[in-house]
């Protein structure tokens, strides 16, 4: 019994690789445009990995579920109560092999993918490192009402709703919030994580072709949650040089002031500065700087809407 | 001091359209009804007979009307964020955020509390004794006060697209966004109440329910001779008691931040969100279980009685359910894998999450092996079954994949996540619920509901799944967010119209229930079933009348083993034909408890929300000077004389009698 499953899920799974292949081909197919935030389509590791495990999953729990389905209909169609030839078990309630094969087959295939659950949690936790060459981009990213900004310590800039960073190097990302939860994610990269105001999450992420890639914020905030998209510029180590030194040359400072302005509800078309408070992460993140307003006080149904003095 | 507190005209959205024709329409609806209900002479009826009502069938019924009247709302809903979002590319589309972000909430609120609970809540109310043998649920007048603090709830929902606004938050207002910071209108406060108000109510219910299956139960009606949807209510109330004061725990803490300053939650002074977020899945992933479990067990009725077999593997469904009841609240954190909690924390919760699919899968299983050798009847109740079973392991499989941490790493929140629970909650809830409906309807009321119709329904709900909820899968993996009010992704566009297209089919697939109802209703008198067992049932409420006398039977059956009544049948009903000696009934008073207590209720729901607190104090003075009132009554029942209870049991053992004769000649 046990071998003819084993023969069985093989044989569907070289299926379920075909069919991952023709899946992926379709998604890239699908992305020749480059700008198209497909989870299928992953221009990094940690995104491989991901789609990886994705597929695995899939293959392995459509080896139950496909036949599942099957019987379901030929189980139905063939007892029906017109069918003179199929046989009538008015009492048969019990099987202890069936038991035995319907508990074993589930709990197989769990432990199976309970394993992997295990391993790629531990592989692709999104505070592990990645390798890339060079040294890491360090990135401080901060969601605010509803806009984000980037903070790169290292070249002491900063640039809302656009991140640039050099293909092939390990962006490491430290994320908070300056208001309500959000959540940062950049599909084709990989991995989303939340940002909590005075918390600290950390991810790791690589780009391994030059492009635009879409980010967007996947945790509901507010109004205007669905303006909060930006643009992960990946580019060659020498083009990145060239956009840090051009941000430094040109636009305002980001310093407490410009800060609080920018954390108002709002959004926001991408803009640099040239110069960052270097405390400025920390200070939101232990809320010397005050965590984001929110919208005016208090109307009671549309902020848009002027509301009748009181 | 204000009079009506924050309430005032500016309450009103008198310049939005929308929603003022929504409550136009709806107040209309309600008016017509209360007008004609009223100039019809029908009020002191409704009055005496259904409103005051302690009776679990009736109780039940009207639990099932107020969810079929929610989903219509629910739809409504779903109809127009599935248009504005196929709308939406590159503009607005025609719902403003502000507008749209309390559609979603709303809906999703909608069909969870008042939709699917009242439901499958009011299913096992009218068929939980009826199947145990007994008289009545442990405490009718609870049971009165439970309903009528869900339809509460429901009336403060529909209050708030009148009177100011409801939550822009989501159907779980994550905090720092539900705060008064960043939440500071009514929206929050409704949504907070009104769960509250029916949380009480659901509480109560499960209690009911738990105190009826352990106590309650027909000479012989052992634990392993229960059918399985006494053992699915039995782990679903078991849930309710334990979840339930979480989430009103939860809840609550977010109220003292709203209303008294409090920092559960907040940014400022030690608050934490992911506290909120860790309590409100330790209930919410259980209420996942409490609404799928009795779905299970109507989908273990339906398959065995139209397959003519008993249940396959009887225990090792019993230990399945009881599996799934355990390991519910050890999965909910991966609600928030992306939380960055560490691979050992997001690895132990995956694996537990896979874990539940074992026994889950163990049932669909089992009720394919129950098909097996049996012969299928395709009513419509086993068309939803089988329907159930197709469209319910794919919604399961995709819910493993999402239990990966890595996989949920990319798809999380993400429109594939919309389609994952849509898939179990519409292919395994609601199809349940519709299910359990077609299947004890007759039983409810006398007559079958028209099959051709209910065939109809079926067919549209099952394609209009498919085609609304699949391209979201899709969706999700081109990494398309939820809850987009718009976008400018052109890849994305095409499937949006797909799943509107969807959205149409479901909405047929309404209109043919609705019809269904209205024609069955006008044509009851061919469509009636004297028997009493219109499907040749195996458990015990197909063993009397229907609609059931007020005291279900005349003598409480004696069971013998499993399937009690197709044993019964089994050992030829030359039994029933020696009648037994009558004895005089008592049925508990109806008492309007309940439905004053629920006045008062609401009444205080809305003062606390506006902050009216001369109001509020009334509100709670009234509640509770309404229990003491109950609590002081003198008669708690009413006797049915023998010569009754023989004279309508002669009835019902003369009609089958003779439907039975008729059937075998």
């Amino acid at each position: 019994m046990a071998s003819g499953v084993r023969r069985r899920r093989v044989k569907t799974g070289g299926l379920i690789r075909h069919l991952g292949r023709w899946l992926a081909l379709s998604a890239a197919a699908a992305t020749l445009c480059g700008c198209y935030p497909a989870v299928l389509d992953p221009q990094g590791p940690v995104g491989a990995g991901e789609k990886l495990i994705l597929l695995d999953s899939l293959a392995i729990m459509l080896a139950i579920v496909v036949p599942t389905i099957l019987a379901t209909l030929l189980f139905a169609w063939w007892f029906r109560a017109s069918n003179t030839k199929a046989r009538y078990l008015p009492d048969w309630a019990f099987s202890g092999r069936i038991e035995l094969v319907v508990w074993s087959i589930p709990m197989l295939v769990i432990m199976f993918l309970g394993g992997l659950a295990w391993i790629a949690s531990h592989d692709l936790d999104p505070a592990q490192p990645v390798a890339g060459q060079g040294k890491p981009l360090e990135v401080q990213v901060v969601s605010l009402d509803w806009k984000w900004l980037f903070i790169y310590p290292d070249q002491g800039i900063a640039s809302v709703n656009e991140l640039v960073a050099p293909v092939g190097a390990p962006i490491h990302l430290s994320l908070t919030s300056s208001s309500v939860m959000n959540a940062f994610f950049v599909p084709q990269l990989g991995s989303m994580i939340y940002t909590m105001n005075g918390m600290v999450t950390q991810l790791y992420l690589r780009a391994d072709r030059p492009g635009a890639y879409y980010g967007l914020s996947s945790q509901y905030s507010g109004d205007g949650f669905a303006e909060m998209h930006f643009e992960t510029k990946a580019v060659t180590p020498a083009a990145f040089a060239a956009w840090a030194q051009g941000a430094r040359a040109s636009g305002p400072a980001l310093d407490a002031a410009t800060y609080a302005t920018l954390s108002r509800p709002g959004t926001s078309a991408p803009v640099t500065y040239r110069a960052v408070d270097p405390t400025l992460f920390q200070d939101i993140v232990s809320r010397k700087q005050a965590p984001g307003p929110g919208p005016a006080n208090a109307p009671h149904i549309n902020p848009a809407a002027p509301k009748a003095a009181s | 001091m204000k009079l009506l507190g924050d309430l005032d005209w500016s309450a009103i959205p008198l310049d939005q359209p929308i929603p003022m024709a929504a409550s136009g329409v709806v107040a209309l609806g309600i008016l017509a009804v209360l007008g004609w209900i009223v100039a019809s002479g029908r009020l002191p009826y409704l009055w005496r007979e259904w409103i005051t009502s302690v009776d679990h069938k009736r109780i039940g019924v009207m639990y099932c009307l107020l969810a079929l009247v929610m989903l219509l709302r629910g739809f409504s809903d779903a109809i127009m964020m599935r248009s504005q979002q196929a709308l939406a590319f590159h503009s607005m589309g025609y719902l403003p955020p502000e507008h749209y972000n309390q559609i979603f909430s709303a809906h999703g609120t909608i069909m969870i509390f008042f939709v699917a609970m009242p439901f499958l809540i009011g299913l096992m109310n009218f068929v939980l004794p009826l199947q145990l043998g007994v008289r009545d649920v442990a405490f009718p007048t609870l049971n009165s006060v439970g309903f009528w603090l869900t339809a509460t709830g429901a009336l403060l929902v529909n209050i708030s697209l009148v009177i100011g606004e409801f939550a822009r938050t989501g159907w779980l207002p994550y905090p720092p966004l539900s705060e008064l910071q960043y939440s500071p209108g009514v929206g929050v406060d409704y949504y907070l109440w009104s769960l509250q108000i029916s949380g009480v109510g659901t509480l109560l219910t499960g209690i009911n329910f738990v105190t009826t299956i352990l106590k309650l139960r027909a000479p012989g009606m052992g634990y392993l001779r229960m059918p399985m949807f006494c053992w699915t209510s039995l782990a679903s109330s078991l849930l309710i008691v334990a979840a339930f004061p979480i989430l009103t725990a939860t809840l609550a803490m977010l109220i003292l931040d709203r209303y008294l300053g409090f920092h559960f939650f907040t940014n400022e002074a030690g608050g934490n969100m992911m506290m909120f977020v860790n309590l409100i899945w330790a209930w919410g992933h259980p209420e996942v279980y409490i609404l799928i479990l009795p779905a299970f067990g109507i989908f273990s009725e339906v398959v065995s009685t139209f397959s003519g077999k008993p249940l396959f593997g009887y225990r090792s469904m019993v230990m399945a359910t009881m599996a799934i009841c355990l390991l519910s609240f050890m999965v909910w954190l991966h609600h928030f894998f992306t939380m960055g909690a560490g691979a050992d924390v997001n690895a132990f919760f995956g694996i537990m999450s896979t874990i539940i699919a074992v026994p889950t899968g163990v049932k669909v299983f089992n009720w394919l092996f129950t098909i097996y050798g049996g012969r299928v009847r395709f009513t419509s109740p086993m068309l939803w079954a089988i329907g159930f079973m197709i469209t319910f392991v794919i919604g399961g499989m995709t819910g493993v994949l999402l239990a990966i941490p890595p996989a949920d790493f990319v798809l999380h929140n993400s429109l594939f996540l919309v389609a994952h629970f849509h898939n179990v909650i519409i292919g395994g809830v609601l199809f349940g619920a519709f299910a359990g409906y077609a299947y004890w309807f007759p039983k409810a009321f006398g007559f079958k509901l028209h099959e051709g119709l209910g065939q109809a329904a079926f067919w549209c709900w099952f394609v209009g799944f498919y085609l609304a909820f699949m391209p979201l899968y899709v969706l999700g993996l081109m990494g398309m967010t939820r809850r987009l009010q718009h976008y400018d992704v052109p890849q994305w566009r095409p499937w949006t119209w797909v799943a509107m297209a969807g959205a149409c089919v479901i909405l047929v697939g309404i209109v043919c229930q609705i019809a269904q109802l209205w024609v069955s209703i006008r044509r009851r008198e061919s469509l009636r079933d004297v028997t009493g067992d219109p499907w040749d049932g195996r458990s015990l409420e197909w063993s009397t009348a229907s609609p059931p006398p007020a005291f279900n039977f005349a003598v409480l059956p004696d069971v013998h083993g499993e399937d009690a009544y197709w044993n019964m049948k089994q050992r030829a009903l030359k039994e029933a034909a020696a009648e037994p000696a009558y004895a005089a009934i008592e049925v508990p008073r109806n008492t309007p408890t309940g439905f004053v207590c629920a006045f008062f209720a609401t009444v205080m729901g809305f003062a606390l929300i506006w902050h009216i607190w001369w109001l509020a104090i009334a509100g709670i003075l009234g509640a509770w000077a309404t229990f003491v009132v109950f609590a002081w009554r003198d008669r708690t029942e009413s006797e049915i004389p023998a010569e009754a209870v023989a004279r309508i049991d002669r009835a019902n053992r003369a009609a089958r009698l003779s439907a039975t004769v008729g059937g075998a000649s």
